[in-house]
């Protein structure tokens, strides 16, 4: 799909795993750092859940095309 | 975090002093977005904070910020809106801060109904000083100084805010983000004291003592934990039970015809 550009800033991420563990899509994987990286990014459908409760402040989502989407069935947000 | 709310950011300070997966990052994000949301300007608005954990949301705030003494954050906000009474005065507040040493200050700021915006960042304990009980710890948990579990109940904030005579009183959670933002930007639009309690979760000094697990299993239990207050209303006393709501309190939404 490839819906957005999601980016995780390195420097402020501190691996908490609330991405990891809320995004609908699994586009975010741990790394061997204790960080998180973007590991599937053509999963992104720009929910933009991540960026939201992102206690680091760390996630930046850019949708490409049309803007945000809503978040799939099932997933997390009110 | 969105380009356009970059600018609310020292960003020389970051990464912040929260631990890793700490609530009140999400509080702070929630509040970067309601105040962009509202368009004030810049020159007009200020952020007055206290001691803890809480109290430093302040530092990471491209605004004219405060950093105010234990527990006296609403006495220097009211200062600073007597002083200047265009400004758009937020405070930030943690629960021990709030309710303990500042309680004395938190109801008698709601009864004289200065137009200021109290956030309350609830984690449910004193984080910053190594996990001692608050006044908003609730009953049966555990920390440093109840190994036991807690025997007291809790203040009840939202009717202590009520009862002391804000006019404007909302909780939401680090979860329910979209919510917390709206309440957070409808305070600042109340004209009068406001009070909103942002539930943030503390895995290290809070959950790690009471089991509650990662960052991501603090933010699922705010989730399965607090409903809408009207939904609140229609249940069941028994079906209330680990339950807590939340949404705005006071004023009460009008209902809605034919109800």
């Amino acid at each position: 799909m490839g819906g957005a550009l999601v980016r995780v800033d390195e420097k402020r991420c501190k691996g908490c795993g609330i991405c990891v563990g809320l995004c609908p899509r699994r586009v975010f994987v741990p790394d061997e750092r204790g960080k998180v990286r973007v590991g599937r990014p053509e999963e992104c459908v720009a929910c933009g859940l991540c960026d939201s409760l992102c206690p680091d402040l760390a996630i930046t989502v850019e949708p490409r095309g049309k803007g945000r989407k809503e978040a799939p069935a099932g997933a997390a947000a009110v | 975090m969105e380009e356009a709310l970059e600018g609310y950011l020292r960003s020389g300070m970051l990464p912040h002093m929260w631990c890793a997966g700490c609530g009140n990052g999400i509080v702070l994000h929630c509040l970067i977005r309601a105040l962009h949301e509202l368009e004030l300007p810049r020159e007009k608005l200020a952020v007055v904070a206290g001691i803890g954990c809480a109290g430093r949301a302040a530092g990471y705030l491209n605004l004219d910020t405060l950093h105010a003494t234990h527990g006296r954050a609403l006495t220097f906000a009211t200062g600073v809106k007597l002083a200047n009474p265009d400004l758009t005065v937020v405070v930030l507040m943690g629960d021990g801060d709030a309710t303990a040493i500042g309680g004395n200050h938190l109801i008698h700021a709601a009864r004289r109904d200065l137009d200021l915006t109290a956030v309350v960042f609830n984690n449910s304990i004193y984080g910053m000083t190594g996990g001692q009980h608050s006044p908003l710890t609730p009953q049966g948990s555990i920390s440093t100084t109840a190994p036991e579990g807690s025997n007291q109940r809790p203040f009840d904030l939202p009717h202590l805010a009520r009862g002391a005579g804000a006019g404007f009183v909302a909780r939401a959670t680090t979860y329910h983000h979209r919510l917390l933002t709206r309440l957070i930007e409808n305070g600042i639009r109340h004209r009068g004291f406001a009070l909103v309690e942002a539930v943030t979760y503390c895995p290290t000094a809070f959950g790690r003592h009471n089991k509650m697990g990662s960052p991501v299993e603090g933010l699922r239990w705010q989730r399965d934990h607090f409903v809408d207050i009207e939904k609140y209303m229609g249940l069941p006393e028994k079906d209330r039970i680990g339950k807590e709501p939340m949404g705005l309190f006071y004023p009460a939404p009008e209902p809605e015809w034919p109800d």
